[in-house]
């Protein structure tokens, strides 16, 4: 029994048997297969070595504008290895006298190699263990990739284990099938974090090297209340957890009894309490759970599932469908929001050195029109259909805005040519996610119809913290004094200029977190579906009155941890049951 | 690497089996990893060996591209020539 803490990011209790994925990019530890699993892990070899061969081929053909000769060069390099017998021998003779995974057959072969290169003296020679990497990272890549479409296929039920989940991995799962998460990396805010709640599957991030820990067949304990992940358990502490599990599930079927009644303080301010989705089939999940409309409707996932972009209608049905789940409620749509940690198919293979400081977001958008327009041309097609918003993600300045809408205008032209009808008075707002953004609220609100704080990037942006980077998670919290400081900067400026403001970040879903917003002035909040009905507790347990206390207080403290501390201890007083 | 690649897609065409050494060392002709880990460079004294039916010409075509096509790059001498 080995007992792990890590950071819990989305409640409930699971035990279940664990599904191991490796990490092309990351060191693969030595895992044991069964003797009878053999073939299996070979055949992964050879298919590994011919969906490398496939792509490669394709790579090559590819007229490619930047990199030209020297990088075809390469891929035949790559593609000679790939052929190589001999090599490939090695591989599956490794697997088959050591009895060891796929991955880490060919991850130690190859480095075995790279090693070998890194010795001889010749530049030419050792630099070209680069290339072994490469070739590596490829092989990795198809192997996790096999295991990625396993994970699509699982027949039982599973706890994933994993380094870190890419947004393509958590677009594939079988959520019927998927019952814990627990990865090495990660924070609250990181892309794992937010899919798990979204789903309510309970999930531990950042418990750093969980995957040397686990052999896959292990059965592991997730608590994604208290952030523990325990590994083969003893049978009394599997009883315990079986018992705490049902005192879980009580306490939400007790909250899930709130569904009907309205999000109201008890001194009868009313609160708007929408849902966060990514995929249309949440959609549903948002209004049984008592959310009155979406307000972040995240559509990245077009993309991620996926070897080519999605069409014009493809966007349409999509929003179409999630739409009519709300009829007359509202749906705030953000446009795509992809680079930093999710790409778009043309440019998986162009890194940047600081991608969440590059070309992601509104900018990938601005400077791709064709995909940008495509997107927002099926937006405003299902504009008709319900209360469609949209929502512009990544503003640093009030040129991005214009542009952006000056885009939309020329969507709206064609429209009206195609003679195709849609909502003329469509409302338009950002995301303020960046401390510019947040500065600027004031000029940002004379051409934005609405504002939706993002503090999840807002919080790292402002406190210069990689909320994905587990060795950085301390310093990265949503109740630090400068990020309150501009939260409080949006919301005073917005209301001055009487544009609505909601907050679409993690930060509303934190029961510490609620009082505080309320009592800063927000009056709408978006979270993943599972949090409505323990927020909406929340509410209708306080006064306004408690609630600008509270923030009060808070902003005239001077450390996170005072803060932190403060406001976990007034929630306490209010459902004392959730902590 | 690009010469070793050279070697061996020409190596492949052959049924012979071919066997290059440096020193001590011998290796599969027909496998790029093998070929670039004997970490041939420039002036490396090689010997080639071929068996089978087509052996004569395989090494041939292979002596080639070693000897008198230098894997077509320029030697050390002549790049050094070509940058004054």
């Amino acid at each position: 029994m080995e007992i792990k803490k890590g950071i819990a990011v989305s409640p409930g209790i699971s035990i279940g048997k664990c599904f191991v994925i490796d990490a092309e990019d990351y060191r693969i530890p030595r895992r044991l297969i069964e003797p009878s699993q053999r073939l299996t892990e070979t055949q992964r070899v050879r298919n590994a070595f011919k969906d490398g061969i496939v792509e490669l081929t394709r790579l090559q053909a590819e007229p490619k504008e930047i990199e030209g000769q020297k990088i075809k060069d390469i891929f035949a390099v790559h593609l000679s290895y790939l052929r190589d017998r001999t090599l490939r021998k090695k591989i599956t003779d490794m697997v088959n006298t050591e009895l060891v995974t796929a991955e880490f057959a060919v991850s130690s072969t190859l480095r075995d190699i790279a090693s070998h290169f890194t010795k001889v003296k010749d530049v030419y020679i050792s630099e070209r263990a680069a290339d072994i990497y490469d070739i590596e990272h490829r092989l990795l890549g198809h192997l996790v990739g096999g295991k990625r479409q396993d994970i699509a296929a699982l027949k039982e039920e599973a706890i994933i284990v994993a380094r870190e989940l890419s947004p393509t991995q958590t677009a594939s799962f079988n959520k019927e099938y998927v019952k814990g998460i627990a990865t090495g990396a990660g924070g609250r805010t990181s892309h794992t974090a937010i899919v798990a709640r979204s789903l309510g599957i309970p999930a531990v991030v950042a418990l750093e090297d969980i995957t040397e820990s686990v052999n896959a067949g292990d059965t592991v304990i997730i608590d994604g209340n208290r952030g523990i992940v325990i590994v083969n358990p003893d049978d009394n502490t599997i009883q315990q957890y079986l018992e705490y599990a049902v005192e879980y599930t009580e306490l939400e079927h007790r909250l899930d009894t709130i569904r009907e009644k309205p999000a109201e303080t008890r001194d009868g301010v009313r609160v708007m309490l929408m849902g966060n989705i990514e995929f249309p089939d949440e959609a549903q999940g948002v209004l049984q759970k008592g959310g009155e409309g979406i307000g972040l409707y995240r559509t990245e996932f077009l993309y991620l599932n996926r070897n080519t972009e999605p069409t014009e209608q493809e966007h349409y049905e999509a929003y179409s469908k999630t739409v009519a789940v709300f009829k007359s409620m509202p749906v705030v749509l953000r446009t795509v929001d992809l680079g930093a940690d999710k790409y778009t198919q043309s440019r998986r293979y162009i890194r940047e050195p600081n991608p969440f400081l590059g070309l992601r977001s509104i900018r990938f958008c601005l400077q791709n029109l064709t995909m940008f327009k495509t997107q927002l041309h099926a937006i405003m097609r299902a504009s008709v259909l319900g209360d469609l918003k949209i929502m512009f993600p990544l503003i640093t300045n009030l040129q991005e805005l214009m542009q952006a809408k000056m885009i939309l205008g020329d969507v709206m032209e064609d429209l009206d040519e195609e003679g195709v009808p849609y909502n003329r008075k469509i409302k338009v707002g950002i995301m303020v996610e960046t401390p510019a953004a947040a500065l600027t609220a004031s000029m940002l609100a004379r051409d934005a119809d609405f504002f939706s704080i993002g503090t999840n990037d807002l919080t790292q942006y402002t406190l210069a913290v990689d909320r994905g980077n587990e060795l950085v998670s301390t310093l990265y919290s949503s109740v630090d004094p400068a990020v309150l400081r501009l939260i409080r900067t949006v919301i005073q400026d917005a209301h001055k200029a009487q544009v609505e403001t909601s907050v679409c970040g993690e930060m509303a879903s934190e029961p510490e977190s609620v009082m505080l917003l309320l009592g800063l002035g927000v009056r709408t909040l978006s979270i993943a579906a599972p949090m409505i009905p323990e927020i909406k507790q929340i509410i209708r347990s306080v006064t306004i009155e408690e609630c600008n206390k509270v923030a009060r207080k808070v902003l005239g403290m001077n450390s996170e941890r005072q803060i932190s501390s403060f406001l976990r201890d007034a929630a306490r007083k209010i459902l004392p049951e959730a902590f | 690497m690009r010469p070793a690649m050279q070697f061996v897609d020409i190596a492949s065409k052959f049924q012979a089996s071919i066997t290059v050494s440096k020193a001590e060392t011998s290796v599969d002709g027909k496998s790029i990893m093998q070929m670039s880990m004997l970490a041939a460079t420039y002036g490396a004294r090689l010997k080639i060996k071929a068996e089978g039916a087509d052996a004569a010409e395989a090494v041939e075509a292979l002596r080639e591209l070693v000897e008198v096509k230098k894997f077509g790059e320029p030697t050390p001498e002549e790049k050094s020539r070509q940058m004054s």
